[in-house]
């Protein structure tokens, strides 16, 4: 007796049902869809019926056969599914763990003030230039209108190597190197480190300067209030009160010192301004007539303004930093906080 | 400078409260660094009389005594002060009172006897440091008067931070007339009269160097009492101007200096040998100065002589042998103009800094000298009595200082402030200011400063003085006009924000250390290199200027290592300087220091010590920018293992820098325990690179052959990939090495190397048989060159 063609299909899904596995499922399969298989004998059996029983009989085995084709697919999909899933909870990671790698270092606080302050200004033209640490006394005081026994050379407590020979004390010098060298119009500023022989809870030997002046004609004092107050409004980024009060600096006339409503306490008075409200952060004039005479720029064709500020006191207050000392400690711990 | 604001309201009478006469000092550039009460707060203390005393009864140091505080009561205050004595006058805290430092005065017994209160120290009551005995009023001080009102004691002192153009207002007076100027109102000198003459002695004056001492008056004043004291008000005065009360000759030229500006001082007549003598020292003279040192002096110090000797440093400080004491009975007052150059400097060559030497170097009015010694004559007679003798005066008014004449133009003074500003305001200004002012025309004024301004003589002062009095807050903000050219900006040049945020991506941390450095500690490190010596170092381990960056990188390295780091990489950007046959080189390196492990801890990775090679792959990173090829030639370095450490060269030979692990010596001497990897590179020379050139890509395939050779220990592998690099004909695009080994199948002294050798062309596909014939040639020429061997 032969079976029906239905009774095929109910046995092979049966068949289907009970493979365990993809291998046992393509057993299935050789076992009706091979050479030898159920179905190819059976239209291997149709030329043995009349022609014109052929194609009724060929398209039930055909149906059949696709009927057991889509039943096999579907197991498949369902082992495949199934197999990937068990791969993708095998493969499945804790994703808290740390990343692999070189972690990042930083740059010192003092750079990353400088660049501030340097991309400021490069946005108003102003081009960064760098002088020798090493200075002679000519550019580090005479050429800045500050002659020997001038009371303001008590200021600047000066590291020597012979007498014309110094550690320069601030970096106006570079001022005089470069209007020595070129010819205005001048847009510069002179980032670098200074050295003053003081050492205490609230100086270093050495510290960072940022020298900066613009020479041209018609430059005026209201220019110079302008471009400070923009600079450190830009700076801090917040709107605040700037004041500009009279002076003294032997390279500048006028001259002025720059304080800000204290960054801490918005004006309120508190500790780190000393209870002023106020914090002194620039200083700052209008370039000297004997200083254009030293370096041979005509003082009444044009006319300039400089200014000069501490890094380290723009950074101690832009990252609440309370202790000078730090910046040259270089812990690793003071370090790894910024940047 | 400290300014008493009551003292100063006597010479101004101004209608403006504390806070905006701060403010406005301020803004007229005599900075206010701080204010402070006169006095502590203490309350119920009062004016008391001792009008009975008697002995303790079981105390030997205690007294009894009966004070009045004007009431009709008297206290009974129990008192352990030796100078206590009936009819004094004393300051009475009575019970309830509270002293400062919150000292409460209750009634308590004193072995056994009632005390309703306490007599009062000056200590005691915060007006000095220290005190001897009771604070001893004037017989005129009004019993049960608050001594708080009494001495005036509800004042600020204003602690005035003056710039060193500003002498003039190194006075009371000078403070006064700046707020006038301020507040367009008047102020009011301190009075003073010429003194009746009442003998006629006079000392000879001997003016050898007018240039220097252009004027010199000077007095005698004969029959002082010597126990004369100084009178409380002025002694309060001096207090909260900074002064110790020394004695009322002392403290009147210091009252007249504070008042004034004017330095005086008062010789004792009877030690001075014939007359006064100003002359420059003689070199190698001595004098025993005031503060009891003895100085040498140098030829270029004037002073102030008898016939035989040196008596005081012109204008700094007094002699200790002339110096008036408390027997003095006769002085001699000197009242001088010294030439500010003659000064400068001075003081500060002697290490002195003295009130006078801080007035006479920036410049003391010409003119004030009469008047101070009239002043001074009149304080000392009232106080310690006496007869004064006529004022002797040798003047020389050619080496007087007189103010230029200062041409002014108007329309400048506009352009410079950037503010227009009224004509009539101008001269306003200057004339309220003491100056003259003559207008030639629209265009041309001159003005001349008054005597006492030292600091105006140019064109740019008087702009600076209509600046200040405006108000530099009525100077307008502007944008300044950008006419300005496009910056250059050079593409081939490496940008030393990039190499430093290269090193800081390879987990680097900038540090900045000082650029001078210890001596010894730099022979350790750089011994090859003598360097810069400071002549006044701060310290003796910050003594000499560093000539390599590994001495502060070595130092943050082990002061980090102390603080519990076991992992360092760090690296500095500066200049080290070194001499130089004609002088000073100062360049600037980049230098960086690495030790501890390769990365941080991570998991499911084998933790690994840095070694040489992880730090020349971050020197090469970074000469990477330059886009050219450098050498690591091995060479030997003090401070480095002889064994690790490479000079790193541009293809030329020029010298870039060092790299190398620390000498095991060194490693040890220095307390390191483990490998430390330092470079140091010439910045400049890394920021040296080019602009990047596009090269057609080749559209055939490359085809990988690997390789492994082996060679002689001794031959680098550098020269191997150089040689392969030179036999390619264009074709061999790349050579990597991938593997060294020793071992078993390598002969002993002998390593292996094995490469990757990318072939291609950029105009065909490559034949393997082509490929074949290279290969077999560069294994040829390596074998003759280095005699290497191929390894199966």
């Amino acid at each position: 007796m032969i079976a029906s063609l239905d009774e095929i299909l109910v046995s092979a899904a049966q068949k289907l049902a009970e493979a365990a596995n993809l291998k046992e499922l393509d057993n299935v399969r050789v076992q009706y869809l091979g050479k030898k298989g159920v179905f190819t004998d059976r239209m291997k059996g149709l030329g043995s019926l009349a022609p014109e029983q052929r194609p009724v009989a060929g398209q039930q085995i055909n149906n059949a056969k696709n009927r057991f084709q889509s039943l096999l697919n579907d197991r498949r999909e369902g082992f495949q599914n199934a197999e990937l899933a068990a791969r993708l909870t095998a493969e499945t990671i804790d994703v808290t763990l740390p990343g692999r790698g070189q972690n990042n270092g930083s740059l010192h606080p003092v750079t990353l003030t400088l660049a501030r302050i340097r991309y400021i200004f490069a946005s108003a033209g102003f081009e960064a230039v760098e002088g020798p640490e090493i200075e002679d006394d000519y550019h580090n005081f005479e050429a800045l209108n500050i002659p020997e026994k001038h009371p303001a050379r008590a200021m600047h407590d000066t590291f020597y190597f012979d007498a014309h020979t110094l550690l320069r004390t601030h970096t106006s010098p570079v001022q005089i190197r470069v209007m020595e060298s070129s010819t205005p119009p001048l847009r510069i500023i002179a980032p670098g480190r200074v050295y003053r022989c003081d050492s205490d809870l609230t100086h270093t030997p050495m510290f960072h300067q940022v020298e900066g002046f613009l020479v041209d004609q018609n430059v005026s004092f209201a220019d110079l209030k302008g471009v400070l107050f923009q600079f450190l409004t830009s700076f801090f980024e917040k709107e605040m009160a700037v004041r500009f009060r009279p002076s003294y600096f032997p390279f500048t006339e006028p001259s002025a010192e720059v304080d800000i409503e204290c960054v801490m306490c918005s004006g309120a008075g508190c500790r780190v301004c000393s209870h002023t409200g106020w914090l002194e952060v620039l200083g700052c004039g209008m370039i000297h007539p004997e200083v254009f005479r030293s370096v041979n720029i005509d003082e009444d064709r044009y006319s300039g303004f400089a200014f000069g500020m501490g890094v380290e006191r723009l950074a101690m207050l832009r990252y609440e930093i309370n202790d000078l000392r730090l910046f040259f400690e270089n812990d690793l711990k003071f370090l790894q906080q910024f940047g | 400078m400290f300014v008493s604001e009551s003292w100063l309201r006597e010479f101004v009478k101004l209608d403006i409260d504390r806070e905006t006469l701060l403010h406005q000092l301020t803004m007229a550039g005599l900075e206010v660094d701080g204010t402070e009460p006169a006095a502590a707060d203490f309350s119920n203390v009062v004016v008391g009389e001792v009008v009975g005393l008697s002995q303790h009864p079981d105390a030997d140091r205690l007294r009894v005594c009966e004070v009045s505080v004007g009431e009709p009561d008297l206290l009974q205050i129990v008192c352990g002060a030796p100078n206590v004595e009936p009819g004094m006058k004393v300051p009475t805290a009575c019970v309830g009172a509270v002293l400062p430092g919150n000292f409460k005065i209750k009634s308590a017994k004193l072995r056994g006897v009632q005390s309703s209160g306490m007599l009062c120290s000056q200590k005691e009551l915060g007006l000095a440091e220290s005190s001897e005995g009771l604070m001893s009023l004037p017989a005129s001080a009004v019993a049960g008067t608050n001594i708080r009102e009494y001495l005036e004691l509800d004042d600020e002192i204003i602690e005035v931070d003056l710039t060193p153009n500003r002498a003039d207002c190194l006075s009371m007076e000078g403070v006064a007339r700046e707020v006038a100027v301020i507040n367009q109102i008047e102020w009011q000198p301190a009075e003073t009269k010429a003194n009746a003459v009442e003998h006629d002695r006079q000392l000879p004056l001997y003016i050898r160097s007018p240039e220097a001492c252009p004027r010199y008056l000077g007095r005698l004043i004969t029959g002082i009492d010597p126990a004369a004291e100084t009178p409380i008000w002025m002694q309060e005065r001096l207090r909260r101007s900074g002064f110790r009360s020394l004695g009322p000759l002392v403290d009147v030229t210091n009252y007249v200096l504070m008042e004034m500006g004017q330095p005086l001082h008062a010789f004792d007549a009877d030690k001075i040998d014939h007359g006064i003598v100003v002359r420059f020292a003689k070199q190698g003279e001595k004098i025993l100065l005031l503060n009891d040192e003895e100085v040498e002096l140098v030829a270029d110090t004037l002073v102030i002589a008898d016939k035989s000797r040196a008596l005081a440093l012109a204008g700094i400080m007094g002699g200790r042998e002339s110096a008036v004491c408390d027997q003095t009975r006769n002085i001699f007052l000197e009242c001088a103009f010294f030439s500010p150059a003659i000064i400068m400097g001075k003081a500060r060559q002697y290490g002195l800094h003295t009130n006078s030497s801080h007035r006479f170097e920036r410049g003391v009015d010409p003119e004030l000298q009469m008047r101070a010694i009239e002043r001074a004559s009149e304080l000392i007679v009232s106080i310690a009595g006496g007869q004064c003798g006529p004022v002797s005066e040798s003047s020389n008014y050619a080496y007087v200082p007189n103010r230029p004449v200062i041409r002014l133009r108007p329309s400048r003074v506009e352009k410079i402030l950037g503010v227009s500003v009224d004509r009539r305001e101008m001269s306003s200004i200057l004339e309220r200011l003491g100056m003259s002012v003559s207008v030639l025309d629209e265009e041309t004024w001159e003005v001349q400063a008054p005597s006492f301004r030292f600091d105006i003589a140019i064109e740019a002062d008087l702009i600076e003085e209509i600046g200040r009095v405006i108000g530099y807050d009525n100077i307008p903000l502007n944008d300044i006009s950008m006419h300005s050219v496009l910056a250059k900006s050079s593409e081939a040049r490496v940008a030393s924000d990039l190499l430093k945020e290269t090193l800081v991506g390879r987990g680097y941390r900038e540090v900045i250390t000082y650029s001078f450095v210890d001596p010894d500690r730099l022979k350790q490190v750089d011994p090859g290199n003598e360097p810069i010596v400071l002549k006044n170092p701060i310290s003796s381990d910050l003594a000499v200027m560093r000539t390599s960056l590994w001495c502060g990188l070595l130092e943050t390295a082990e002061r980090n290592l102390n603080r519990q780091q076991s992992r360092i990489r760090i690296f500095e950007s500066g200049l080290k300087f070194l001499k130089t046959a004609d002088g000073i080189e100062q360049k600037k390196y980049l230098a960086g220091l690495v030790l501890g492990t390769v990365s941080d801890d991570q998991w499911g990775e084998k933790a690994r010590s840095v070694d040489f090679f992880d730090a020349k792959g971050d020197v090469e990173a970074l000469l990477q920018f330059t886009g050219r090829p450098f050498q690591f030639v091995a060479k030997q370095h003090p401070a480095l293992h002889p064994g690790q450490a490479a000079e790193v060269l541009e293809s030329n030979g020029e010298h870039v820098g060092w790299i190398g692990v620390l000498h095991p010596e060194l490693e040890r001497k220095l307390g390191f325990n483990s490998h430390v990897v330092l470079y140091e590179l010439d910045e400049e020379i890394l920021c040296k690179g080019s602009i990047s050139k596009f090269n057609p890509i080749s559209k055939f395939p490359h085809v990988r052959r690997d390789l492994a050779v082996s060679i002689g220990e001794e031959i680098p592998s550098a020269s191997i990939v150089e040689s392969i690099r030179r036999e390619d004909k264009g074709l061999v695009t790349d050579v990597k090495i991938f593997d060294v080994y020793r071992g078993p199948g390598v002969e002993s002294g002998r390593k292996s190397i094995a490469m990757s050798l990318v072939f291609q062309d950029s105009s065909r596909t490559l034949q393997d048989f082509e490929i074949d014939s290279l290969v077999s040639r560069i294994l040829t020429k390596l074998e003759t060159k280095f005699d290497a061997k191929l390894r199966d």
